[in-house]
């Protein structure tokens, strides 16, 4: 399996405080991977220097099979290149309709003159009829964004980035406040995610992820803790100490 | 959701042109000049004015009411636009009377004799008689008529690009824009600016070449003119507002970081929208000041963006009609109160004269509409056509029995 990001010794800090210490960390094309940790291990942090909003103070970013360092990208390439980000909180557009979020998201030209002269097509509309099917908005499509409740809010925001057609997801903790049945539709979309491109799950429930069923990453004070299947990192002293002891 | 024509999913522009068309006709026929003279050739004026002042107020509800960026500058561009149109008026005008004045002598001038004439009558005010560099071109009406376009774009898109790239936002860069009016008023304010300083510009009023029409008639022409340009930018603005681009600039507004991680780049996007509104205000103030007649640099003193601001709030933001009615009402009402026709009131031991006091009842308009009716008056068509915005921020739970608010999911 090729490898899609590659993170190496990667550092960063806030005023002396060191967020990610010498972090190193890679992830396949088609891989799904929880990444556990207590708060303040680098989650977060994490996430913002992939996706170009914080930069490191050292250490390396690469990125696809031509190894393009994704420092030197701003947010906007970063994400045209294929990084889709989903936020802990749900963001989306409350003011305009679920229809128009999906299309806003659609994989098509971003610039302003090319998005100017835009015309709705046929072939679009599907693709976002397709997804609001996936994501059980079907009957909501002509709703404002900001009528829907919390976890269809979460949905919608799943169905943006599946629209963007990105290559490596990003979730920060799809699951919080969710119910049993809405968690399991989420897990199910996830797997079927990570059967064509890379996911990456931040996730603080341990039943969460479990159901994802993949290869855990445990972060611990900005470094990586451990690595394996959850079984694995669970039996590991380290974590145990750290993380699940408490 | 089948894909309807532009103007069948927005209604409420054809309404607004033919409004636009009724009322223009209407004052074409009261009118002094080509009518049966109910309507006087200055308030005429003024109409065609409050048209231009309208327009202004869309470019403003494009780049704050749907981009979100409160700009406090956007009376430097409309200004300029009068400046550029300005200079052809004027140069045009002097050198017609130089022309006339010369034609008696027995040797015929020069062409030399004839611009350092002109220049003396432009310039002998701020004791200069050299044409300054930037009047190269002044003697070709579309040569100004391209710099009406091309001088507020140009610095929109310099200001712009400095500013957004380095992410300035929020109140931040409503100051920053509050400065580059300010610091341009100061500089023309100077006289050797080129533009004569504190005199400005003046007898706009008279149209070169058409010396034997009356104002009267003279006015209905820029009432026309006026008229066009702002059903044109009523529709162009609707346009670029409706479809995905309207989409974006809304999204920018409401949540810059993730239109950001969606792949648009957002500086882009706002530099696109802060240039287009900037030319738009340049076009209505070459329109407006030859109605004026007059041009200084107070006219871009800071206050009177902040006006423009107040208009559109008061309008109500984020729907264009809304805009031209801030600015029609508060403009027209603002002459009417200005003018000294409402009567004073006599409180007995104090005398409210609404030439002094109208600045605050406007003041507090403004912060009554912001806390109260933050739609402003634009607002008022919901009532009717029952557009209600949703309010669920916070407090709501999951579609199943037992999902966690919103409050609790968030750690």
């Amino acid at each position: 399996m090729s490898t899609l990001l590659e993170v190496s010794g990667v550092s960063v800090s806030f005023d002396g405080f060191r967020a990610i210490n010498n972090l190193s960390f890679q992830i396949g094309s088609t891989e799904m991977r929880a990444i556990i940790g207590p708060n303040g291990a680098g989650k977060t942090t994490f996430m913002d220097i992939v996706t170009g909003k914080t930069r490191p103070d050292t250490g390396h970013v690469l990125w696809g099979p031509k190894s393009a360092s994704l420092l030197k990208m701003t947010e906007a390439q970063i994400a045209q290149a294929g990084v889709g980000r989903k936020f802990q909180r749900p963001t989306v557009f409350e003011d305009q309709s679920v229809f128009d979020n999906l299309i806003l998201a659609l994989r098509n030209d971003r610039s302003p003159f090319g998005v100017l002269f835009y015309r709705r097509n046929r072939a679009d509309r599907e693709k976002a009829e397709k997804l609001a099917s996936e994501i059980g908005l079907s009957d909501h499509l002509s709703r404002r964004a900001g009528e829907l409740s919390h976890g269809q809010k979460q949905w919608l925001e799943i169905g943006m980035l599946l629209a963007q057609d990105p290559r490596l997801l990003l979730v920060d903790e799809p699951a919080a406040g969710m119910t049993l049945e809405e968690r399991e539709h989420t897990t199910s979309i996830l797997v079927e995610a990570a059967k064509t491109r890379a996911v990456v799950v931040v996730e603080h429930d341990m039943e969460f992820v479990r159901r994802l069923n993949c290869k855990v990453t445990v972060l611990h004070e900005g470094s990586v803790l451990a690595e394996g299947s959850l079984d694995h990192v669970t039996r590991n002293q380290d974590v145990i100490d750290v993380y699940l002891g408490r | 959701m089948n894909e309807r024509s532009f103007l069948v999913r927005n209604p409420s522009v054809l309404i607004f042109i033919g409004l636009l068309a009724m009322f223009t006709l209407v004052a074409t026929v009261l009118s002094e000049g080509l009518g049966v003279g109910i309507v006087s050739t200055s308030f005429i004026k003024t109409l065609g004015k409050t048209l231009c002042l309208c327009l202004v107020a869309i470019a403003m509800d494009l780049v704050w009411g749907y981009c979100g960026i409160l700009s406090l500058g956007h009376f430097a561009f409309f200004g300029l636009g009068g400046y550029m149109i300005g200079m052809w008026l004027m140069y045009e005008r002097t050198r017609g009377i130089v022309v006339e004045s010369l034609s008696g002598v027995e040797i015929p001038p020069t062409p030399a004799e004839i611009d350092a004439a002109i220049g003396n009558q432009i310039f002998g005010v701020v004791g200069s008689s050299d044409f300054p560099a930037i009047w190269a071109v002044a003697s070709s009406l579309p040569a100004q008529m391209a710099l009406v376009i091309l001088v507020p774009g140009l610095l929109a898109l310099v200001f712009g690009w400095l500013a957004f790239r380095s992410r300035v936002t929020g109140v931040y860069l409503s100051i920053l824009t509050q400065a580059m009016t300010l610091a341009l008023a100061l500089y023309l304010f100077q006289n050797d600016s080129g533009l004569r300083g504190n005199n400005g510009l003046s007898g706009l009023q008279n149209v070169p070449g058409a010396d034997g029409v009356s104002q009267a008639v003279v006015s209905v022409w820029f009432l026309w003119g006026s008229a066009l340009a702002l059903g044109l930018g009523y529709l162009l603005v609707a346009w670029v507002v409706s479809g995905k681009f309207g989409s974006v600039i809304r999204g920018i507004r409401d949540d810059e970081a993730r239109v950001r991680f969606l792949g648009y780049s957002v500086e882009g996007y706002k530099l696109f929208v802060f240039v287009l509104s900037a030319v738009i205000a340049g076009i209505a103030g070459a329109l407006y000041y030859p109605q004026a007649g007059i041009i200084n640099p107070a006219e871009m003193a800071p206050i009177a963006s902040i006006y423009l601001a107040v208009w559109v709030a008061i309008g109500g933001r984020g729907r264009l009609y809304g805009a031209v009615i801030g600015a029609a009402f508060v403009s027209l009402v603002s002459t009417w109160f200005t003018s000294g026709q409402v009567p004073s009131v006599n409180l007995g031991f104090y005398t409210i004269n609404w030439v002094d006091w109208w600045q605050v009842v406007l003041g507090l308009s403004f912060v009554l509409v912001t806390l109260f009716a933050p739609k402003g008056i634009g607002g008022l068509f919901d009532l009717v056509t029952g557009r209600i915005a949703p309010d669920r921020g916070g407090a709501d739970l999951g579609p199943g029995d037992g999902a966690l608010r919103e409050q609790e999911a968030e750690k």
